[in-house]
Formats: C-alpha cells, structure tokens, sequence
C-alpha cells in the first residue's frame, strides 16, 4: 500500500516533470524568436562596433581580413583631433536648440489645436507633413530655399525690405548652424505636437470646471491643470528627443555637409565622415561610440523616470 | 494546449530558418569554371544613368562578343562604388571586371585585391603618362582607362561678345573679365570649391598650373593659386555660394545664364545642348604667368581585374579589359561620350574630328594624375586642400595661412 501510493505519486511527480519540461521548452520556443532577432539585429552590430573602435579596421581590412588591435588608441586620436572640441559644443548647441524650439512651439500648436474650431482636424493633419516627407527630399528643398542669391527666403525678406543684404544662410561659418538647427526645428514640430496634443486630450475635461470654479482660468489653468497633466508625456518626448536629435546626420549632410570651414560638423558627421570618406572605419566607431554612450545617459534618465511615473 | 504546441514549434521553425537564410549568402559563389570554358564575366560599373549606361554597355557588348562569352553587368550610383567593392570585399564576390575611378585604383590596389596586368599580356604603350601614374602602384599596372576627362574653362560666347572681352588667357584677365561680367543677377563665373574632393578636383588647375604641388601645400605657390579663388569671391565676381556648389550647380547656374564662365568638365556638355540658346565654347585654364603650361587633373574610369581563384577567368578579364582598351573602343566612347581617349597618338585625330574637345584634348596631354605623386596618400592632401578652400573663402584664415591651419598645424 505505501509503496503502490509512492509510486503513484513518484509516478504523477515524474509526469508532472516531464510536462512541466515541455511546458519550458514551449517557452523557450516562444521567446527564441525574439531573442535571436535581438541578438542579431542589436546585440552584433553593438559589440561589432566596440570591437571596432579597438582595431585598426581600414580599407585593408575588408580584403584582407586583418584588423590588428590597438586597444584606446582611435579614442584617443578622435578626441585629440582638432575638430572634436567643435564637434562637441556643435552637437550640444544643435540639440538644446532643435529641442527647446520644437517643444516650444509645438506645445503651442498643441495647445491652439486642442481649442476645437472649424477645418482644425485638417490643419492638424496637414501640420504633419514636414514629418511625412523623406529627410533627404526636406533638405534639398531647404537647401534651395535657403540659398543666398536666389533662395526664396532671402527674395522674400528683401522684396518685404526687412534685410538690405542677402543672408549667407548655408554660406557663412556663423550663420550656418542656426539655419541647420532652424530646419530641424521645422522637421520635429509634428512628432511633438501629435504627442502633446494626445497629451492634452488625455486631461479630464472635469478637472477644468473645477478649477474654474476655483478661478483657475487662462495661464493659472495652464500652470495648475495642464503643465503638472502632460509633464509625464514632456518627460518622455523630451528624452526622445535628445536620442534622436542628437544622432542627426542626413539633415546635415544635404543641407551643407558639415560646412562651411567645418561650422556644422556634430559627433555623427564627423563618425560618418572618418568611416565613409576616409575609410578609418575604426575611428569611426569611436566616435560613434562616444555617441552612443552620451545617448546612453539620456536613456537611462528616461527609464528611471518612467519607472517612477509607474510606480506613483 | 495542441495548438500552443504547434505554435511554438512553428516559432522555432522560423528562428532556425531565419539562420538558414542568414547563412545562406555563402553559398552564393558560382561554382569554378576551368580551362577556356569561360562563358561569363560579371561586371561591376557606375555609369548608372543614361545615356552613358546604354553607350557603355554597347562597348561592353562588342567585347563580350569578340570574346564569345556573355556579360552581367550591374551599375551602382556613383558614390556607392567603393562601399559596394567593400561589402563584395568582405564577401569575396567582387566582380570579374571592376570599373574604378582613376584615384581609387592605387588605394584599391595597395588591399592587394587586383591583378596585376602586366602579368597577363597588357601593357600601358602609347598610354598618357599622367593615366599611367594614376593606374600603377608600386611599379605595376593594375588598370587601363580608355577614356579619360579633365577640367577647362567654359565661357558664354554671347555674354563675352556683348561685354567686349576675350576669353581670358591669364589670371588677371580671368579677374577682370569676371568682374566686368557680372552684373545684377549674373556673376562673371561659377566653380565648385565644396568641402569634398570634388572641391579639391576644381582647384588643381590653379595650383598646378602655378606650380604648386601636393607634397607641400604651404608654398607660396599654392597659396597664390588659393588667393584667385579667394578673389573671385571677395570682388563678387563669384558667388559666396561657390562653398557648397557641385560641379552639377556650377553647369545649371551656367546653362541658366547666371554665370558667364565656369570650371567644369566635358560631361556637362550633353546637358549644355539641352540649352540650346547658351553659346558656349571651351578654353584651356588660365595661367598665372605667361610662361606657364595649364596643368589640369585627370579624370575618367579604369578598368581593372580584381584577384581570381579561377585563372582561366582572370585571363579572360583582362582580355576583356584589353579589348575595352582598344584604339577602335577609345575613339568609339570618346566620341560618344564626350570623353578623350587616353593614348596619345589618337588625341589629336580625335581633336579635328571633334572640334568642342580641342581645348580638353589639349590639357589632357600634360595633364597629371591625383594620386601621381602621393598615391595612395593623395585623399589626406586632398582633405587639407578642400578644407584650406573652406577656410579661406569663409574669411576664416587668409589664403597665406589657410593650408597651414587645414593640415593642423
């Protein structure tokens, strides 16, 4: 009796193993998928790169296969190299600019589109169409419209007498940057305006009418109601924002080709320019890596801060 | 609970073909042909845009069937050739003929991936010495150009008449004439001075005709030939834009009648006759001092045969190139294309048959390679040289320091 019950049992243990096995195997079938994808499509090309900013991979490279190691020193020759410093601040200036703009006057657009008028779905709509063309169809419009002889722009400023000369928008090492950094403005306004109008139509309708009675109206409703509603969606199309502003290159690259005299190289011109022109593909994953690294801390403050925001 | 089963199944199913696929490319080499049963050579080519793909490939054609095998061609854009030949590098699947630009051929052939030509029964006779230099690396031949380019001076005939000037022969009269010709809406010339090599490209005339030289780019020679284009600018003769025009806005401000004269190159003549109302014509590049020879970059494509398993192939791509090098073919594409042939006994047949080539046929004859002196080193000096351009004509450094501040110094 005992031993038929111990079997029995020993028996229902094993089977309940066996299923239990299946069951993670099952499992793990589900999730493979995923994991070889990440694996493939982030986790190669990351440490590739890392392993690359160590070598000195040359054109030689790819003929011969041999990249002989040479631990920091593309770290060390990129951040030595006379441009860096340049490249910094024209990354940080570049995008502090593009961001504190394209928040501003999205916000803004957010907040005048959320007022229901008449046609405003379509004007929303069509706000999204800088958003809609291929980066590099933007730039070589803007190209032409900024350029100083017979760009539109500067016609226009000068038929309206607002400018006695003509602009060297794309043309002058001190001009150049701003006139960059305006067209990416104009490229990230519809990513913020759809998040933070989404954002606004999120806020209960209620909490308005109670602060009205409060005598919380005009900018009082904004700052008490609205601001402390959307920072969660601020945070995060702020963090965003830095990922992918700082990270910019085709915009660059077709407007001006980080000229003139070198005004608008940023961290990922400059990573483009060692690898796909000079052909030092090593320095090149430095740079980016760097890149990566400064995107990285940017990263980390996001999840941190939308954890909590789960966590509240 | 089945269903879930299967599904799973059906997920690591596709995750191990996922890797089949992945693997797969490897099994892309085509299996080696030996003796002469070459039937095919794959070939590798920029000319990607009509009508000088279809001209192309009509020399392409006449080889393969003087040959008797069959040809597969693929054309990339232009300036995705090097990082195609990588990517084919890395997967050993370069083509059997390749098709360089001249600057390239050293930096290609110092990875060690092409055949040295001479090993198999070509040789660079009767070839301009400046298309030799460009296509050797340590003594040996490892492409042969056909037809070859460069840049000269393209001038509006009407414009010149109407204003009473010559075509400038020095670089005072090029200043001059470039000042008297610019009016309201209209400058006296257009150049590429842009931050690439193409800006580098369109400067050798000025300083190799004053006798500046690469291997030092802080003689006083070549700062002379930076301070004309610096002058140019600052007199407004040239626009401001000049620092991110291609050599393509040069020909389209050109073509619109908003510049009088421009650098340029003989491939922009079949867009010029789409313009029939501008009156052009061609003279060779100014000189400083009247003493001076013009001394202008050599452009155009070479064709070279990349290292091969498969020795019978490899002999068949040369024959192949040899065939593309023929006099018959150079003076076909030339005329064709409004390129020059590269051997010197047919320039100047070619120049009285085409007239509009005469002033190209002329500079192509001194004209010297990029990578002639510096080989494979010659894209750091061309860096310095577009960026030396960039600071001068921004006001951020003066023709005189402009290449020491480029070059780091």
């Amino acid at each position: 009796m005992v031993t038929l019950t111990r079997t029995t049992v020993a028996g229902r243990a094993k089977s309940r193993g066996r299923r239990h096995r299946g069951e993670t195997l099952t499992k793990i079938l589900f999730v493979l998928p995923a994991v070889v994808a990440m694996v493939a499509l982030f986790g190669y090309p990351v440490v590739k790169n890392l392993l690359m900013s160590l070598q000195d991979y040359g054109l030689k490279t790819f003929f011969t296969g041999v990249a002989p190691w040479v631990g920091l020193k593309n770290y060390s020759t990129v951040v030595t190299d006379k441009l860096f410093s340049d490249a910094m601040v024209n990354t940080a200036l570049f995008t502090v600019g593009s961001i504190a703009f394209q928040f501003a006057i999205g916000l803004g657009l957010a907040l005048f589109f959320h007022k229901k008028f008449p046609l405003s779905g379509l004007l929303r709509s069509l706000l999204l169409l800088p958003w809609l063309l291929p980066l590099i169809v933007s730039s070589a419009t803007w190209r032409s419209i900024l350029e100083q002889d017979s760009g539109i722009l500067n016609r226009s400023l000068m038929g309206l007498h607002l400018i006695n000369d003509p602009v060297p928008w794309l043309n002058s090492p001190s001009v150049a940057l701003i006139a960059v950094i305006g067209v990416n403005i104009w490229i990230g306004i519809p990513f913020n305006v759809t998040l933070l109008y989404s954002g606004l139509a999120e806020i209960p309708d209620e909490l308005y009418e109670a602060g009205q009675l409060d005598g919380a109206t005009g900018w009082r409703s904004f700052w008490y109601i609205t601001w402390p509603n959307l920072r969660a969606v601020a945070s995060v199309l702020l963090m965003l924002g830095v990922v992918y502003t700082i990270k910019v290159l085709d915009i660059i690259l077709g407007l001006t080709g980080g000229g003139p005299a070198n005004a608008t190289q940023t961290l990922a011109t400059q990573s483009y320019e060692k690898s796909f022109v000079d052909f030092r593909f090593g320095q090149g994953a430095a740079l980016s890596n760097i890149l990566i690294a400064i995107s990285f801390v940017f990263a980390i403050f996001y999840l941190r801060g939308t954890r909590r925001a789960v966590d509240e | 609970m089945i269903s879930k089963r299967i599904a799973a199944a059906l997920a690591g199913a596709t995750t191990v073909s996922l890797l089949l696929v992945a693997c797969g490319d490897n099994g892309g080499q085509s299996p080696a042909s030996s003796g002469d049963s070459v039937k095919s050579l794959t070939i590798l080519d920029y000319y990607n845009n009509d009508p000088d793909k279809s001209l192309v490939q009509k020399g392409l054609d006449s080889c393969a069937s003087k040959l008797g095998i069959t040809i597969q061609r693929e054309t990339v854009p232009g300036d995705t050739l090097i990082q195609k030949v990588l990517q084919q590098a890395s997967s050993k699947t370069l083509p059997d003929v390749l098709m360089l630009d001249n600057p390239d051929v050293q930096q290609i052939a110092a990875t060690g991936a092409l055949a040295p030509l001479n090993d198999m029964g070509l040789n660079s006779d009767g070839v301009i010495q400046g298309m030799v230099d460009a296509t050797s690396y340590e003594g040996k031949l490892y492409g042969l150009a056909p037809v070859t380019n460069t840049i000269a001076l393209f001038y509006n005939k009407d414009m010149l008449a109407e204003a009473g000037v010559q075509p400038p022969k020095t670089w005072d009269e090029l200043k001059a004439a470039s000042k008297k010709l610019t009016k309201p809406g209209r400058y006296g010339i257009a150049f590429n001075a842009n931050a690439t090599y193409e800006g580098s490209w369109q400067f050798l005339p000025a300083m190799w005709t004053n006798g500046g030289d690469e291997t030092d780019l802080t003689s006083p020679q070549v700062a002379e030939a930076l301070q004309l284009w610096v002058d140019l600018v600052k007199s407004g003769s040239a626009s401001k834009s000049v620092i991110n025009w291609t050599q393509g806005d040069a020909k389209d401000q050109f073509a619109a009648g908003k510049a009088a004269m421009m650098v340029n190159g003989p491939w922009q003549i079949p867009a010029l006759e789409k313009t029939p109302n501008v009156k052009w014509d061609v003279v060779t590049f100014p000189l400083n001092k009247p003493d001076q020879t013009p001394v202008a970059p050599l452009g155009g494509e070479a064709w070279t045969v990349p290292l091969n398993k498969d020795q019978a192939k490899q002999q068949k791509a040369a024959d192949f190139v040899k065939c593309l090098n023929s006099d018959e073919n150079e003076l076909a594409w030339a005329k064709a294309r409004f390129t020059l042939p590269t051997k010197t006994a047919l320039l100047d047949q070619y120049a009285t048959e085409v007239p509009s080539m005469k002033a190209f046929a002329e500079q192509v004859k001194t004209a010297r390679a990029r990578t002639g002196k510096l080989g494979d080193k010659w894209p750091d000096a061309a860096k310095v040289i577009y960026q030396a351009i960039q600071l001068a004509l921004t006001g951020k450094a003066s023709a005189q320091d402009a290449f020491k501040q480029a070059s780091g110094g």
